[in-house]
């Protein structure tokens, strides 16, 4: 994920902060993550290396916690936040039918973000109302009974809808980013 | 030094340094127990393989042998119905997500999972669990070695020689459940990262994830 302007400073100050608040020992690890995600939202690539840095602890150990549990994140959260839900229900009607819609419309993997930041998509494990299901989240907006038509309805809403911050400009469309393999996906068709 | 006892396996009597793990005792005896995670120098065990479990007598369960210390007079069995089962489930399960090509692998003819079907008279290949096909993209980019993350069993004998022996730090265990892997930092190819080529790990792969390339006919 490319940094954007000033983000580089950013992330630097921020893990320096919860730095000097620590005890840099190992078992503060958790912590620390925890705080720097809660500043920067997410845990960039060079957040890690740093704490690794400051807590002396490989930087291959700090990437294997944050991949590790649910709650790090390794991509910022978009402008627009779509989170499929996979819990049993939603998954027994065909939730992960969803997510693949989701993840050709956006051309990311769950867990990714577009590189202009516009979207970001996450599966979550049952949000309370599986009668609706397949439940999808959409920036906190519970959405029930989302088939692939729903998909490209929900889709041309937020496409509708402006930024939340103006400040960036999503000239150049959606391009997939992320840290997983997932450039050769083909274009398939919809369901 | 450690006082010697006096213990049985497999109703044989050895001679035993107290406070050894069941594991190197018998190895060090002939007595072949399944093993992969097993590291002689490790202080507490990951024990994640799950292979070598043992009966003692007195104890109601079977236990670990890569765990278990060496007490006087310990009767210890490594063979019964109950263990075979366990052995065999746990090693099925190993192979279910393995890229099972051994002719066309580097560690052919001296792979630990060969060793452990010829010894415990295991079949090669598994039916009773979903096969989880991997094919990772080989990271060929070290000019002596390569890893196959296909091939991997997560045993972790790597993971310490970089650690414990080349003490850099450049791989370790990332992501969870059935997508668990060795990687290294963010993922990347081993030549891009802090990996000094030492091959200290690849030495180490019990079976044939790790690779010289110049094994590979
Ligand atoms: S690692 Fe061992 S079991 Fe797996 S393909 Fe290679 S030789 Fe066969
Ligand atoms: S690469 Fe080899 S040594 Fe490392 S965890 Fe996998 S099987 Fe074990
Ligand atoms: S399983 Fe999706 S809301 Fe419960
Ligand atoms: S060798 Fe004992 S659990 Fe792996």
């Amino acid at each position: 994920m490319q940094l954007m302007e000033g983000e580089k400073e950013q992330i630097l100050s921020c893990v320096d902060e919860v730095l000097s608040n620590s005890t840099k020992e190992k078992e503060d690890l958790i912590p620390i993550l925890q705080k720097v995600q809660a500043k920067l939202g997410y845990l960039p690539v060079l957040a890690m290396e740093k704490i690794a840095e400051g807590t002396d602890v490989p930087a291959a150990d700090v990437y294997g916690l944050a991949t590790f549990y649910n709650q790090f994140r390794l991509n910022p959260p978009g402008d627009h936040e779509v989170k499929v839900c996979l819990g049993t229900a939603c998954y027994m009607v065909g939730g992960d039918i969803t997510l693949e819609s989701f993840e050709r419309r956006m051309e990311i993997k769950e867990g990714e973000t577009t590189s202009d930041r516009r979207y970001s998509l996450e599966r979550v494990a049952c949000v309370g109302c599986c009668t609706m299901a397949p439940v999808v989240v959409v920036d906190d907006e519970v959405e029930g009974k989302v088939t692939p038509t729903r998909v490209d309805g929900i889709m041309l809403e937020l496409e509708g809808k402006s930024d939340k911050s103006d400040a960036k400009d999503s000239s150049n469309g959606s391009k997939n980013t992320g840290n997983k393999d997932d450039s050769d996906k083909e274009e398939g068709e919809r369901i | 030094m450690s006082e010697l006892v006096k213990i049985t396996i497999d109703d044989r009597e050895i001679e035993a340094r107290a406070g050894e793990k069941l594991l190197w005792t018998a190895l060090e005896n002939d007595i072949y127990i399944p093993h992969l995670c097993a590291i002689k120098d490790e202080k507490r065990p990951n024990a994640s393989c799950r292979l070598c479990f043992v009966e003692i007598e007195g104890v109601d369960h079977p236990v670990t042998a890569c765990t278990r210390k060496v007490e006087e007079g310990m009767v210890v069995k490594t063979r019964s119905p109950h263990l075979d089962r366990l052995v065999k489930t746990g090693f099925e399960l190993l192979l279910s997500d393995h890229d099972l090509k051994c002719a066309k692998c580097a560690a052919n003819k001296s792979c630990a999972l060969q060793t452990i079907a010829k010894e415990r008279g295991l079949k090669l290949r598994q039916k009773r669990f979903k096969l989880i096909e991997r094919d990772y993209k080989i990271d060929d980019s070290p000019a002596e070695f390569a890893y196959n993350r296909s091939r991997c069993v997560l045993c972790g004998q790597c993971v310490w020689a970089d650690r414990e022996e080349a003490k850099v730090g450049a791989i370790g265990f990332t992501q969870r459940g059935v997508n668990r892997a060795v990687t290294t930092f963010e993922d990347i190819p081993l030549a891009d990262s802090i990996c000094t080529e030492c091959h200290l790990c690849v030495d180490a792969c019990p079976v044939g994830a790790l690779y010289y390339k110049s094994d590979l006919k």
